[in-house]
């Protein structure tokens, strides 16, 4: 292609690009180093039906003088990624001084609640990305062999949790957890303890968010390996039954490595969905036993905190998580890429 | 649900047709509020205005959108229905307007005390007062042979004869989900045990004493008589527990005692032995561990001068005398003109009677409300003590508070 019709081409991907994705992430590094104005506070008189008293209040006027003097705020440099809720510079620092024993080290580290956070987003991603892709190319594989008449039919339920929304697919499962539902009731019969609740305990917590993980995304595995299994060279496969290939064998010489191109696409999306996990946790109400960067920005946004500044700071967090997590997959594309031409 | 809101509008809407207002308005109005039934109720009756739309957005999730919906200009709202917690958001983010002229001009029906007035300008008017007291089961209660507990102590003591007579497994019920609700908890308690959040006449917190341990004990113990799920437990799974008659004895909002008295997924046992009284006091002190509370509107500063007046008769139209009838006076302890308190009421009466502390109406209490609600998950899973649980929450909100520039 000529470079001139490659830049017009280009063009309007680029622009878009640049619009809504570059510009977003250039506004929220901005954001992330800016804090808001000191308050002018002032103490006033304030009457409600209960009586009146002295209560302090924020100056508006000037405070509002400080905001037009500078729209941005306050330059404040790294100090909130080094402050408590993020990165806690000081707080790790302290902690390894301090330590009785590494263990001791990562209970203190666990308590901040970015390292919590880091740790169950870590966890769900690693243990939820690779279940996911085995479980998506089972139920492809099961699909695949089944009769034509009934493939339709299979296809279309194996897809539902995917066309579920997550907040809703995930209250309809805390739902039937709780130790009054469906499921809830039927562990406690099989365990025979009576107390058994999965929502009390941070472990069983974790699980049923992993669970609940893997149910929602492999619906996307299965349809992607699905079309790769339409896609399978016959010739390859018949040549090898010839040769006397078990049914693992095929699928273990010729089926994955024709997928393996897929799997590395799936694992590229689920890694960095999962990374942004955040609905299960709503849904679960398990804020007191799993947290992730995505809840926290969340939180600091809602209700009565309205943290901009550390909001844009966990995002940008966010942003070079994602980037870490994938450099290893996108250099062994790059690689591939290099060694093809 | 349904139905039961569409029986409601139309109780409301036979009621005002017959004493029709006038309610005449010749600009938008939009309002976003709570969804609570005083709220719906309100609400209603501002949509019966003509002349102009009058539209409504009552979610629980009012407080993640007003402030953003109310920044612009013109603003999306140009009403919100908050509370006196809320309010202060609003306010720091200035974007409501002083009502003193509007108020002059159509607040005839008002009474003094429902103006909320910062340094002297009215920023909201109040319509309904409430507060958290004891919601109990009379027939439980009975059984045991103990009268309704006045202390928290006497709770704990109640809830476990009950369970040691075999009648209940987790008598005591509560909303103590992590975040906002268990907060609150907190700071009911934390109250009745005569602490202060704040050191005098600063923003920097000094919840790591005695008081706040004690007040962390006490709740902790609450919780071995709770459903083990307590933590993911809101106001409404709390009531829908009691409405499926596994608790005797909680800490209830009076504006949610009306639909535990409805037989809709409870049983008549339940309902026709669902009692109040006034709220419960800690550690041998006299404040009552509740806060008060009011609920009232806002007129959005960024809209024109037009749409604040139509707003603001809309929202007079919807808390005039003649909207309380049978159905609405119940829901809450209005403070509207001719409110004959009902039955329902009581627990906020003796509430507000007894000296309870009003929620503080700080600029910086919402930072330590929602520290708070991240940090003491820890402590009730018995993860941490109650002292380093506390540390934690001082150090989150001082993060926090440094951030938003009060400290």
């Amino acid at each position: 292609m000529k470079h001139k019709t490659f830049f017009w081409f280009i063009l309007p991907t680029a622009l878009a690009m640049l619009l809504f994705i570059a510009l977003p992430i250039v506004s929220v590094v901005i954001q992330s180093i800016f804090t808001p104005h000191e308050q002018v506070l002032k103490v006033v008189e304030s009457c409600d039906p209960f009586g009146c008293k002295e209560t302090t209040s924020v100056d508006q006027e000037a405070t509002q003088k400080l905001r037009d003097a500078k729209p941005l705020g306050q330059f404040a440099g790294l100090a909130i990624y080094r402050d408590r809720g993020h990165l806690a510079v000081d707080e790790v620092k302290a902690a390894w001084q301090t330590r009785e024993g590494l263990k001791d080290f990562f209970k203190t580290i666990n308590n901040l609640p970015f390292y919590r956070a880091m740790g169950f987003t870590l966890t769900f991603t690693f243990v939820v990305t690779p279940l996911l892709i085995v479980f998506g190319f089972v139920i492809a594989l099961a699909v695949n062999s089944l009769h034509r008449h009934l493939k339709g039919l299979a296809i279309f339920f194996s897809l539902l949790p995917m066309i579920v929304t997550p907040l809703i697919g995930s209250l309809i499962l805390f739902w039937m957890v709780d130790s009054r539902g469906i499921v809830g009731t039927a562990l406690q019969w099989l365990f025979s303890d009576p107390n058994l609740s999965l929502k009390a305990s941070t472990g069983y917590t974790w699980i049923m968010l992993i669970v609940y993980g893997v149910w929602h995304a492999a619906p996307f595995a299965f349809v992607v390996f699905y079309a790769g299994l339409q896609t399978l060279p016959q010739d390859t496969l018949e040549s090898s039954m010839i040769d006397g290939a078990s049914r693992w064998q095929q699928i273990r010489y010729v089926v994955i490595p024709h997928l393996m191109p897929l799997v590395t696409f799936v694992a590229l999306m689920q890694l960095m969905d999962n990374f942004r996990v955040f609905e299960p946790i709503v849904g679960f109400n398990a804020q007191a036993h799993a947290t992730s960067l995505s809840w926290i920005i969340f939180n600091d946004l809602g209700g009565e905190t309205r943290a901009l500044s550390s909001a844009a700071t966990t995002s940008v967090l966010t942003i070079m998580g994602v980037a870490i997590l994938l450099s290893p997959v996108l250099i062994r594309t790059w690689h591939d890429f290099k060694v093809k031409h | 649900m349904l139905f039961k809101k569409l029986a409601l509008a139309t109780a409301i809407g036979l009621v005002s047709t017959n004493a029709m207002a006038e309610c005449e308005i010749g600009a938008r109005v939009s309002v976003v509020g709570n969804e609570f039934p005083a709220i719906q109720a309100v609400g209603a009756a501002a949509q019966e205005c003509t002349g102009a739309e009058v539209t409504t957005n009552l979610t629980s999730e009012h407080q993640e959108i007003n402030v953003a919906g109310m920044s612009g200009t013109p603003a999306e709202y140009t009403s919100a229905i908050i509370a006196n917690s809320s309010i202060v958001a609003l306010m720091n983010e200035d974007v409501i307007r002083p009502l003193d002229d509007l108020v002059a001009k159509h607040g005839g029906d008002l009474k003094p005390n429902q103006l909320i007035t910062i340094d002297g300008k009215v920023m909201a008017v109040a319509f309904m007062a409430n507060a958290q007291h004891l919601v109990y089961r009379e027939d439980v209660l009975k059984e045991i042979g103990v009268e309704p507990p006045a202390t928290y102590e006497d709770m704990l003591a109640a809830a476990k004869m009950i369970r040691e007579k075999g009648i209940m497994e987790n008598p005591i019920g509560g909303a103590y989900a992590a975040g906002w609700n268990l907060a609150q908890e907190f700071n009911n308690m934390y109250i009745g045990m005569g602490g202060e959040f704040f050191k005098q006449g600063t923003a920097e917190p000094s919840i790591n004493n005695e008081a706040g341990v004690a007040a962390l004990e006490m709740m902790k113990s609450l919780s071995e008589y709770m459903n083990p799920d307590f933590l993911t437990h809101d106001s409404n799974a709390t009531s829908a527990e009691w409405k499926a008659g596994n608790v005797a004895i909680m800490n209830m909002w009076g504006s949610r005692v009306g639909p535990l008295r409805e037989t809709e997924g409870s049983s008549q046992e339940v309902v026709d032995n669902t009692a109040i009284a006034g709220p419960m006091t800690v550690g041998g002190n006299e404040t009552p561990a509740t806060t008060l509370w009011w609920d009232g509107w806002t007129v959005a500063k960024n809209i024109s001068d037009e749409e604040a007046e139509a707003t603001f008769i809309a929202m007079m139209n919807g808390i005039r005398p003649d909207m309380l009838n049978e159905e609405t006076s119940p829901m809450a302890v209005w403070l509207i003109d001719g409110y004959e308190p009902t039955p329902a009421a009581e627990g906020v009466f003796d509430a507000a009677s007894r000296n309870s502390v009003p929620y503080p109406m700080l600029p910086f209490q919402g930072l330590m409300h929602s520290a708070l609600g991240d940090e003491l998950g820890d402590f009730m899973q018995g993860k941490e003590d109650a002292a380093t649980a506390l540390a934690d929450v001082e150090a989150a909100y001082t993060a926090k508070a440094k951030e938003g520039g009060f400290l």
